[in-house]
């Protein structure tokens, strides 16, 4: 792929901050025990969101991906939230009643078709205006498959072999319409699949679909450095963002790409409340039904692979051993593959160091971002004023606690404060995803590599 | 809930749906509309075309999702075939725009995943507020089987994949009861785990474990559409379709059609909905039906399986009326989408209102009450039942 624009090889920071909404639909990060927690379900839960966010001028909005129920110890998981529609299904809908925010679809690239996982990527794309985006994930394991007809064929060395052609090959597909309506076959034989399409939708108003990505291991650093346009990590802390930042930052430019080409948007929760000790409650109110006793149990049970009802959730961590070799956290969401009697002897170790109850200890281990996005709005303010200036994250992608007024609070109180330090949009910049966080029209390639087309044909849009 | 009430000494239920691909039925369709086809397909144009549908009274609305044409070059110097955007996504988008109109994406079996297939349509009938429903097709296309790398499927086969990926379908749909989700605070529990149920799907090509990943639709089973001739006679005795889609090679023959269906119907048990399939190209602004029509064919031939109406308003109206006291409804494809509408929501429709042949338009209204279906429990809650 040429760049009529030689990569810029130093990072700037923007100095200015995005925000998303990951509406997570399922685990236990929602609280649905609260008093004004809404469905899960009903369609008027993803609109208040959406629109929500939209009245905040959030760049885009996230949608979760379920292929198989979670299960606990052999049958779905009582405790957690669950129950999710089709991504893009919901997210169409949504195209009809937002204007602005982007609308996220999590695609797995293991149970679906390139041709066919493209066409509806660019149906969603040209619904919207131009607001579509794909988080890209991968699975290997063949309990998932079990729902599909190519079940678990993927060796777990293979996934981002295959997650990257399938994407190279959605791309070509992409490219494939020129602005004339001219239209190029793509086909590709691979390792993993064939496909011979001749696509059958323009591009849209931002070219092709956004593509988020959000593998952390090196092999999926590489792979979003070499494919991704943003990063949906999971390094929300400052120093560890700053990490993670130049070694995306290394990555993308020995792949050929700019520094500022990778935007990096971590997933957080924030709890915010007028004043500091205010915010402290609320965390601690907000976690307590997050993990109440029965989910804490449950927590440990998955390590564990066995029951552990017998055990006081106020009281040590059990002095049983695990009843199998390898952990498997909730499956579903991938297999943990740590060895569990080793990680039962830590986690027994450090709860008796810092004094934890297995709540404490569960509770600790399943907040994400601590304390860092607790507080009041001006403090959550100042310390995201520090993430914009280092130039650490592009922005912050909020799994809400509480749906669907979830957002309410950061929209109507942290908003304004972040507009008033300079480091949010007053309005959005454009019509397009593309447009509002920022990211350069893709440019055409000169040709398929089925050598169809003259080089003349190309042009940047 | 049966209660729509039907006119004296008819039959039919009136209901009339209306196929909103793009431009029109016609292959020259989007050459012949008065506004310009934009590049790119447009939301607002689909926005337009749904609106127009349920303001003109229609029951409900198809989406066709004809596949990929087969190209024979490899490529296209033409510009391309008119763009197609994914059907199932047009009426989920249509969803929030409407109030009463029922939504039916036709959505292929063959080609793709049951599992997703389920749940995109259980997704759309959560976004519509239980007005979604489920047009069945089998591709028998190589350029679909292309796309995703397998060989095409002929004969039995179309018929036996449509067969299976509709059990899936059923099967998922029921795999959470309608309580399942009973958030009690007091246990910690979200779900009641005993109302879930796997699908165990096991079927000649593959299986499909479930549960769904979303609750049970609004509707608890979406009414499934079927061209008559799909299924063999076995699916239907077993209750895979809800209505079959009846064509006739002319109107004339349309009566006759709907009476052999119902007559081949009658020794399996099962009596679902049929609806009358018919293209349409009416008179319209000073020109006749017959000259849009030449007008029509001389840029693209029409080849459509169904019969063909050609005239003016008043005579499609008598049609009309004589077809719905005999089948329970019927599926017009207008040639140019923009024009015909005009002409059938200016006249026909408040004709056959008139006589009280079309059933009510009411808001939030779900597509099975409108075909006469009565809401079913979930079929894994009579075992749950027993085992208590």
């Amino acid at each position: 792929m040429s760049h009529s624009i030689h990569p810029a090889t130093e990072f700037t920071p923007s100095g200015q901050l995005q925000l998303g909404v990951f509406f997570q639909g399922v685990n236990s990060g929602t609280v649905w025990k609260a008093a004004d927690s809404g469905s899960q379900t009903e369609f008027e839960s993803f609109r208040r969101i959406a629109q929500t966010a939209e009245r905040g001028l959030f760049a885009a909005f996230f949608l979760g991906e379920g292929l198989r129920l979670r299960e606990h110890l052999g049958r779905p998981h009582a405790l957690d939230v669950a129950g999710r529609p089709d991504a893009q299904t919901a997210l169409a809908a949504l195209a009809a009643v937002t204007t602005n925010v982007g609308l996220v679809a999590t695609q797995n690239t293991t149970y679906n078709d390139p041709a066919d996982l493209a066409h509806r990527l660019s149906t969603l794309d040209l619904l919207s205006g131009g607001r579509a985006a794909w988080n890209i994930v991968t699975t290997d394991n063949a309990w998932t498959g079990a729902n599909f007809r190519r079940g678990g064929y993927l060796d777990h060395a293979d996934r981002y072999t295959h997650a990257e052609a399938f994407v190279e090959t959605a791309k070509r597909i992409w490219d494939a319409w020129d602005e004339s309506g001219a239209v190029r076959r793509v086909r590709h034989t691979g390792k993993h699949y064939s496909v011979d399409v001749t696509p059958r939708l323009p591009r849209s108003a931002q070219y092709r679909p956004v593509l988020f990505q959000a593998g952390d291991s090196p092999e999926g650093r590489d792979f979003a450095a070499r494919q991704a346009d943003v990063i949906f990590s999971a390094h929300p802390q400052l120093d560890d963002a700053l990490d993670f930042r130049r070694d995306i930052v290394a990555r993308t430019l020995k792949a050929g790409r700019g520094a500022n080409d990778v935007k990096i948007m971590p997933a957080s929760e924030f709890i915010l409340a007028a004043t500091p000790q205010e915010a402290l409650e609320k965390k601690a109110w907000v976690r307590s039904l997050q993990i109440g006793p029965q989910q804490a149990i449950a927590y440990l049970e998955q390590f564990w692979g066995r029951e552990l009802q017998g055990y006081d959730p106020d009281g040590p961590l059990p002095d049983i051993d695990p009843a199998v070799e390898e952990t498997s956290e909730t499956r579903g969401s991938g297999f943990h593959g740590a060895k569990a009697r080793q990680l039962a002897d830590q986690w027994r170790a450090e709860a008796k160091e810092k004094g934890l109850s297995i709540r404490q200890f569960v509770s600790a281990r399943t907040s994400r971002g601590d304390s860092t996005f607790t507080g009041s709005y001006t403090e959550v303010a100042d310390r995201l004023a520090e993430y914009a200036r280092t130039g650490a994250v592009d922005g912050f992608n909020i799994s809400p606690w509480l749906i669907p007024t979830g957002l309410d609070e950061i929209v109507n109180h942290l908003v304004p404060e972040l507009q008033e330090r300079g480091i949010y949009p007053t309005e959005y910049a454009g019509t397009t995803l593309r447009e509002n966080l920022g990211l350069a029209v893709p440019v055409r390639p000169a040709a398929d590599v089925t050598g169809a087309e003259s080089a003349s044909a190309a042009a940047r849009v | 809930m049966s209660t729509l009430p039907l006119p004296a000494a008819s039959r039919g239920r009136g209901l009339l749906l209306l196929e909103l691909d793009g431009a029109g039925s016609h292959p020259a369709a989007s050459r012949a509309s008065r506004t310009a086809p934009p590049a790119a397909p447009s939301a607002d144009r689909l926005r337009g075309a749904v609106l127009a549908a349920e303001s003109a009274g229609f029951h409900a609305a198809t989406f066709a999702d004809p596949g990929l044409p087969d190209y024979s070059a490899p490529v296209s110097a033409e510009p391309a075939a008119a763009p197609r955007l994914n059907a199932l996504q047009r009426a989920a988008f249509a969803g929030p725009v409407t109030r009463s109109l029922a939504l039916i994406p036709e959505v292929d079996t063959v080609y793709t995943e049951p599992f997703h297939i389920a749940t995109q349509l259980a997704s759309l009938d959560y976004v519509s507020g239980g007005r979604a429903g489920w047009l069945v097709a089998a591709s028998a296309s190589a350029a679909d089987a292309a796309a995703v790398g397998r060989e095409p499927v002929h004969g039995q086969r179309l018929s036996r994949e449509a067969a299976d990926s509709i059990e899936v379908g059923r099967r998922l749909w029921d795999s959470w009861e309608d309580d399942a989700v009973i958030r009690d605070v007091a246990t910690g529990r979200y779900l009641d785990v005993d109302k879930l149920h796997y699908a165990d799907f096991e079927g000649e090509n593959y299986s499909v474990k479930g549960p769904s990943i979303i609750p049970r639709p609004l509707q608890g089973q979406l009414p499934v559409l079927v061209p008559a001739g799909l299924l063999d006679r076995e699916a239907l005795a077993a209750g895979a379709a809800d209505a079959l889609l009846v064509s006739a090679p002319t109107p004339e023959l349309l009566a006759a059609e709907i009476a052999e269906t119902r007559a081949a119907l009658a020794g399996i048990g099962r009596e679902p909905a049929l609806i009358a399939e018919l293209d349409v190209v009416l008179d319209s602004r000073g020109q006749t039906a017959v000259a849009r029509l030449d007008a029509l064919n001389s840029l693209a031939a029409w080849q459509s399986p169904r019969a063909r109406f050609v005239g003016t308003a008043a005579e499609l109206t008598e049609l009309l009326a004589g077809v719905l006291t005999l089948a329970d409804g019927v599926r017009l494809h207008p040639a140019v989408l923009e024009t015909d509408l005009e002409e059938l929501s200016r006249l026909v429709l408040p004709e056959l209102r008139r006589r009280q042949l079309l059933a009510p338009v009411s808001q939030d209204t779900t597509l099975r009450e409108q075909l006469g279906l009565s809401r079913p429990a979930s079929r894994y809650a009579a075992a749950t039942a027993a085992d208590n």
